[in-house]
């Protein structure tokens, strides 16, 4: 009787978690499933008033793809945003390790006003500085090309990186540390044989999200590069696909989709590491 | 052949000694710690502290792209606070914050008390729930803005085949306030998980005696939500809620993609305005002026941030 009851509350409970959770994931998914299904849709389908737009009704095609790969320079913007992803975040993450131990874990005068320093630059938003970095840019003779942007996000890359690490060099033990120094260990060595590989968990979450940040990055890569081959593959889509005429939305979704699956890639091996980089560092939103 | 010997003394003598107190130097504790946080200093004294002042140089002086001008002290300031596109701007940053800020708190609570729940597939509906924050916002607004077409838009073919909207359904980016709408909703979808997720983190933690103590004591499920969940909640909400207004209010990646600011300017950001202003125009003492303006609003979240860190 009493199991019964239970049961009865259990599967009550589980369908009220799962009716209102529904919306949720449909306003979460909706947005990707449509800009898929549009990718793949024939011009004549797509732009028929009468058609359903939820549905490919008349053949999948796979068209628009076609076009970016021969049409576009899609394919030199996707290695740009390598490029300029993998260089700025190995970079950040070297500056980013050597600040973090040394805020976490030596003591020396104004070592608290240094992190003071770092976190405050944590919470500019690039959107403040913009004009004026497109001026050093030009005065570093970068202006136009991929290292304007390779320069330019560890501004925004150092600092989160840095204060993420802070907190993961806090856990480990000081003993081991001490323990290293005391055996002979410079404080270098005690830094790379010791406490980075404590710190792996660290660095790997630091490193997924600087790598998602500068492939994300949308007003600098704007800004700071005009020309099309230099581009990166979020502003080569966004700016460069849109023609003329108003029949470029199949294309616009297949560039948009193909831009986004290296990230959706590299989230779905790390899932939890996202979550937990998230919930420590209170990544910029 | 009589050098030989005498150059190995030397260096056998001097050389490591010489080494050796570097060394020493080297791994003083104030030494060492100095030296590794120069070059992540370095880095942000040229490419953040000194871009700022040249922003603040900027919003001083007549300076147009290619045409560094005189100091002409406030007239900038001045001119835009009477410009009436800025004023606009003003109160569209504030809308646009205030409504957005509210519904990603209210209905980030209510997705993490959902997600804290036990259920099957928790990490992949997680994993879902968490995509539009790591998608590249400028791309997935590109799919918002088609769903937002003026003629194929797919919110309004759903709304009239349901009965909500009376065809043919409003033109959502020609429209000020339902353009507003749209660059919310944006806003909204996309900042959504950052909220849940971390909210989550913060429900997680509290220990469970809590709630049984308070079920003991007779609350029910709003009772024990309202006195016992919120309030342990407090500190995660305000971290969250303190990060997301800095970001909400410069936001540009949205506006930009999906209505460039208008109609008729209704939608314009200070980051947006400032773009059009200072690079599109070339305008770049009025564009630096006007990102100043996102200036107060990040001063007073680092104080309250810094204030709060400090008494936790």
């Amino acid at each position: 009787m009493a199991g019964a009851r239970d049961r009865e509350v259990t599967i009550r409970s589980a369908t009220f978690t799962y009716a209102n959770l529904v919306p949720f994931l449909a306003f979460a998914l909706f947005p990707f499933y449509f800009m898929l299904i549009t990718s793949l849709k024939s011009n004549a389908e797509l732009y028929n008033l009468k058609s359903i737009p939820f549905l490919v009704q008349t053949g999948v095609i796979a068209d628009h793809y076609q076009y970016l790969f021969q049409r576009t320079e899609f394919l030199t913007w996707m290695k740009n945003s390598l490029i300029i992803s993998v260089v700025a975040t190995s970079a950040s993450l070297a500056i980013a390790i050597l600040a973090g131990y040394s805020l976490a874990r030596l003591r020396y005068r104004g070592v608290a006003s240094f992190g003071t320093a770092v976190f405050v630059t944590y919470l500019v938003p690039p959107t403040l500085l913009f004009l004026p970095l497109s001026q050093v840019v030009v005065w570093l003779g970068i202006s136009d090309t991929i290292w304007a942007l390779i320069v330019t996000y560890p501004t925004f890359l150092v600092p989160f990186c840095t204060w993420l690490l802070m907190g993961y060099f806090r856990t480990v033990p000081r003993e081991v540390e001490e323990c290293a120094l005391v055996d002979g260990a410079s404080r270098m060595q005690t830094l790379i044989r010791i406490v980075l590989p404590m710190a792996v968990p660290g660095i790997v979450c630091a490193a997924l999200f600087s790598f998602t940040l500068c492939w994300n990055e949308f007003i600098y890569a704007l800004t700071f590069v005009s020309q099309s081959a230099n581009k990166t593959a979020v502003v080569g889509v966004t700016a460069d696909l849109i023609r003329g005429d108003i029949y470029y939305w199949g294309s616009l979704m297949a560039g948009a989709v193909l831009a986004s699956v290296p990230i959706v890639a590299v989230y779905v091996f790390f899932l939890d590491y996202y979550v937990s980089g998230l919930t420590a560092g209170a990544v910029k939103g | 052949m009589a050098v030989g010997p005498r150059a190995l003394e030397v260096t056998g003598l001097h050389v490591p000694g010489r080494l050796a107190r570097a060394r020493e130097w080297w791994e003083q504790e104030h030494v060492f710690g100095y030296g590794l946080i120069v070059p992540a200093l370095l880095l942000l004294t040229c490419l953040v502290a000194y871009p700022f002042g040249m922003a603040i140089y900027f919003s001083l002086s007549d300076y147009w792209v290619g045409s560094p001008g005189g100091f002409v002290g406030l007239a900038n300031y001045r001119d835009i606070l009477a410009n009436d596109v800025f004023r606009q701007t003003i109160q569209n940053s504030f809308v646009f914050t205030g409504i957005a800020l509210t519904l990603k708190t209210v209905l980030g609570v209510w997705l993490a008390l959902l997600l804290a729940r036990d259920m099957r597939f928790k990490r992949l509906i997680r994993g879902a729930v968490l995509l539009p924050w790591v998608i590249p916002t400028a791309l997935s607004t590109l799919g918002w803005w088609w769903m937002f077409d003026s003629l194929y838009s797919v919110v309004n073919w759903t709304a009239i085949r349901l009965g909500i909207l009376s065809p043919p359904g409003p033109n959502w980016l020609g429209q000020s306030a339902y353009a507003m709408a749209a660059v919310i909703t944006v806003n909204v979808w996309r900042g959504l998980p950052f909220f849940a997720i971390t909210v989550l983190a913060g429900l997680v933690s509290i220990p469970r005696e809590f709630h049984e103590a308070a079920e003991v004591d007779g609350a029910g499920p709003w009772g024990r939500f309202w006195h016992v969940t919120l309030p342990l909640l407090r500190p995660v909400l305000a971290v969250v809620i303190l990060f997301s207004t800095i970001f909400t209010f410069s936001d540009f990646n949205i506006v930009y993609v999906l209505t460039r600011g208008g109609p008729v300017n209704m939608t314009h950001l200070f980051a947006t305005l400032a773009y059009q202003i200072g690079l599109n125009g070339g305008n770049l003492g009025q564009g630096a002026a006007i990102s100043l303006f996102l200036f107060p609003l990040l001063g007073a979240v680092v104080f309250l941030q810094l204030r709060y860190i400090r008494k936790e």
